[in-house]
């Protein structure tokens, strides 16, 4: 690069007049379609954070006995109803690390309530990769070992407790356990509906596509809630909480997949006309291979946009149905549990940090959406 | 008469899709094993109370529920005389509650209005928040009054319907005075209509309102402003500026009535998210519309009074549908379903 003296920037490289001009955007055009979509999605800020912010959240889960300082259903019972306690790192000028201040319940005779009290004069450090309640990493694999936990003779409540004593903050993190993959399993289900009757009905037309139309738009204009709680209401009381987790998110797959089957539908009926599918047809694929390989590699992008969207609308469901009490039930631990408990407007008044798991809920929904919104702006590379 | 040909049609298919339902709720509701009455009658078996057990065995009869499971359809509808002739939903009656021990009819009675008031409610407000909010928003698009709109938009979308509620009744209910619980004040319950009962219904409604609306407004102004963008960047709406036409007027006039249709034919879509939203916001709220009548029938198997609540629900939502599809055709002359062929 020199420059000249007006200012200007020249390229020293040779000049060759055969060089095609396209050559710069050469490897622009000849980049796979997801290095287009990265770079397009890279652009939008708020949906790459929410991504990094699913991944991290999802990439969690698996660990989330390790990470959380108690076992779920733990119960301190001198501690219930504790208030948030704050992790400090200096005491009286002097760098202690991060420590609590140990509590103590004392009743207060004017509002019958227990106070509770930390005794500030004496800070204890808490303790990390300690022993405490036994947990399975993964599921899979027994441990005892936390990530921190509190030292003898206090508490480390982040979030504070329940009515019962337990920790608020262990219990969101072993709850997005279930909460975020309530979704997950219920996107797959409604997935592999939509993509199933949406292609026959597009591909083959004709009365199976009339009948899976109407199918369609009955279950569209059904309320879900009704429908999703009346389905909940006919699980078995006396399953255990795992097939009962599994059965909600089925439930909830049900009847979503009428909306994607409807897309799926509307493109194959266009792309069923183009000349590769003919040719296809003509070498002698089956429906199914030219599904598969020819038809929905197309669109598979769209409809990953489109499940993002939708997986937050499941998260909701069940937070909703355990809520009312019908979806999960109490030994199982996922927000809509929790917040189960803060019903109570009187008690969310005193203890506010009972309603902190709507929290979790608004972000992770958040970032869903945004996610989805950004995958749905950036799926088309080739678009201005 | 086109018009009024398609409303027939759309009037014909809806019965038929009600018909479907109908079938699909009865499954649904008899997918638990057994029944309200034989978990009764094993109850006072084994409390050794015989005599609760002939009364329990004579209305298992009496509605038919010792029948294959089909012929009890046909006749809770009303499609097949049952023990006492032709009486099924058709017919106008609406079964037996075991649970209350009273007609169905009994005890949805004055809350199916007000189900029906509440959901009115909720879609006028969807329409009244969020049709100048996303024309403000489009025409201001990139500026501040479009952020903020779309940031309490996501913001009404994410936020679980009944976490609103209860924050909302918690502030209103602090701040504002608000009443707290149920559509109207208690000393109204079982009288005549009257003024100062219709302004407690009133006052009561907001907060319901309010919750039940949000999301449907903040989807549906999002919905409007991508709409109106899309008409704002075409030709007609520089031809209209450089006519010299002042900008309200202009969008007023042509873009906004471009963007509208979409806007009408979106209540379809909405109204079954309302219409769940509303169910769960009056059981959160103890509002006396059909929501917690439902729940509590879903969780004691009292099976026809879910079964007609249910019904009622779906028939909210395919009503609306239809009209708000008949409006989309009075509005826009070029939409006709003549079928594809045509």
């Amino acid at each position: 690069m020199t420059r000249l003296p007006d200012g200007r920037f020249v390229d020293d490289a040779p000049y060759d007049p055969n060089e095609s001009l396209h050559q710069i955007e050469r490897r622009d055009l000849d980049a796979p379609n997801w290095l287009l979509i990265w770079r397009k999605f890279r652009q939008h800020k708020l949906g790459l954070i929410s991504g990094i912010f699913l991944l991290l959240s999802y990439l969690m889960l698996p660990f989330a006995g390790f990470i959380a300082p108690y076992t779920p259903n733990e119960r301190m019972s001198e501690h219930l109803y504790a208030p948030p306690q704050s992790v400090h790192l200096w005491h009286e000028g002097r760098f202690v690390g991060p420590y609590v201040y140990p509590t103590k319940s004392e009743p207060d005779l004017e509002t019958f309530q227990w106070k509770i009290v930390p005794d500030t004069s004496r800070p204890m450090p808490l303790k990390f990769f300690c022993r405490g309640g036994s947990y399975r990493l993964a599921g899979l694999i027994p441990s005892k070992t936390h990530l921190f936990c509190a030292p003898e003779g206090a508490t480390v409540f982040l979030w504070g407790s329940d009515r019962l004593g337990r920790d608020v903050f262990s219990r969101i993190l072993y709850g997005a356990q279930l909460s975020l993959t309530v979704g997950l399993i219920g996107i797959t289900v409604s997935f592999l509906l939509g993509i199933s009757f949406g292609s026959i009905a597009g591909y083959f037309g004709g009365k199976i596509d009339w009948v899976i139309n109407r199918v369609i738009e009955i279950l569209r204009s059904l309320p879900e809630l009704p429908l999703w709680l009346a389905l909940s209401a006919a699980v078995p009381s006396n399953w255990g909480p795992v097939s009962v987790f599994f059965i909600i998110s089925i439930i909830l797959g049900i009847l979503d997949w009428p909306g994607l089957a409807r897309s799926v539908r509307a493109k194959f009926l266009s792309l069923r006309e183009e000349e590769y599918v003919r040719a296809a047809e003509m070498m002698g694929a089956s429906s199914g291979r030219v599904i598969r390989k020819h038809l929905l590699p197309n669109f598979m992008s769209h409809l990953i946009a489109s499940a993002t969207l939708s997986i937050p609308a499941m998260i909701l469901g069940e937070t909703a149905l355990s809520f009312l009490g019908l979806g999960l039930r109490a030994p199982a631990v996922s927000w809509g549990v929790m917040l189960n408990d803060a019903q109570n407007l009187a008690n969310v008044e005193i203890y506010w940090w009972t309603a902190i798991p709507m929290l979790p809920i608004i972000v992770v929904v958040l970032a869903f959406n945004f996610l989805g919104d950004g995958l749905r702006d950036s799926l088309d590379p080739y678009q201005s | 008469m086109i018009l009024l040909r398609y409303a027939i049609y759309r009037f014909a298919t809806m019965l038929l899709t009600l018909l479907v339902v109908s079938a699909l709720i009865f499954l649904i509701i008899n997918l638990p094993p057994g029944d309200y009455l034989s978990n009764q009658i094993t109850e006072l078996r084994a409390s050794g109370q015989e005599s609760g057990v002939a009364k329990a065995e004579f209305l298992r009869h009496e509605y038919a529920l010792d029948r294959p499971l089909w012929e009890q359809y046909m006749i809770w509808v009303g499609m097949m005389p049952g023990p006492n002739g032709f009486s099924g939903l058709i017919q106008g009656n609406f079964g037996w509650s075991f649970e209350f021990d009273r007609p169905v009819s009994d005890i949805v009675g004055e809350s199916l209005w007000l189900t029906v008031l509440v959901n009115l409610a909720a879609v006028l407000f969807v329409y009244l928040v969020a049709l100048p909010l996303g024309v403000l928003a489009a025409a201001r698009s990139r500026t501040w009054v479009d952020y903020t709109s779309a940031f309490f938009g996501y913001l009404g979308l994410a936020t679980p319907n009944f976490l609103l509620a209860l924050i909302l009744f918690y502030y209103g209910h602090k701040h504002l005075n608000l009443p707290i619980g149920g559509l109207m004040d208690p000393r109204f319950e079982g009288l005549p209509m009257s003024w100062d009962k219709a302004r407690s219904i009133l006052i009561h409604l907001i907060v319901p309102t309010f919750v039940i609306g949000t999301s449907g407004a903040a989807a549906m102004m999002q919905r409007l402003r991508a709409n109106l963008l899309d008409e704002l960047g075409k030709p007609y709406v520089e031809t209209a500026i450089a006519k010299g036409m002042s900008p309200p007027r202009m969008l007023a006039k042509y873009p906004l009535r471009m963007a509208f249709n979409p806007f009408v034919a979106d209540i379809g879509n909405l109204l079954p998210s309302m219409v769940s939203g509303s169910v769960l916001v009056s059981v959160v709220l103890g509002l006396q519309t059909i929501g917690p009548t439902l729940l509590t029938a879903l969780k004691t198997q009292d099976q026809f009074l879910s079964g007609f609540v249910l019904m009622f629900v779906a028939l909210l939502t395919l009503v609306g549908t239809m009209i708000s599809d008949v409006l989309l055709v009075l509005l826009d002359p070029r939409i006709r379903y003549e079928g594809r062929d045509a």
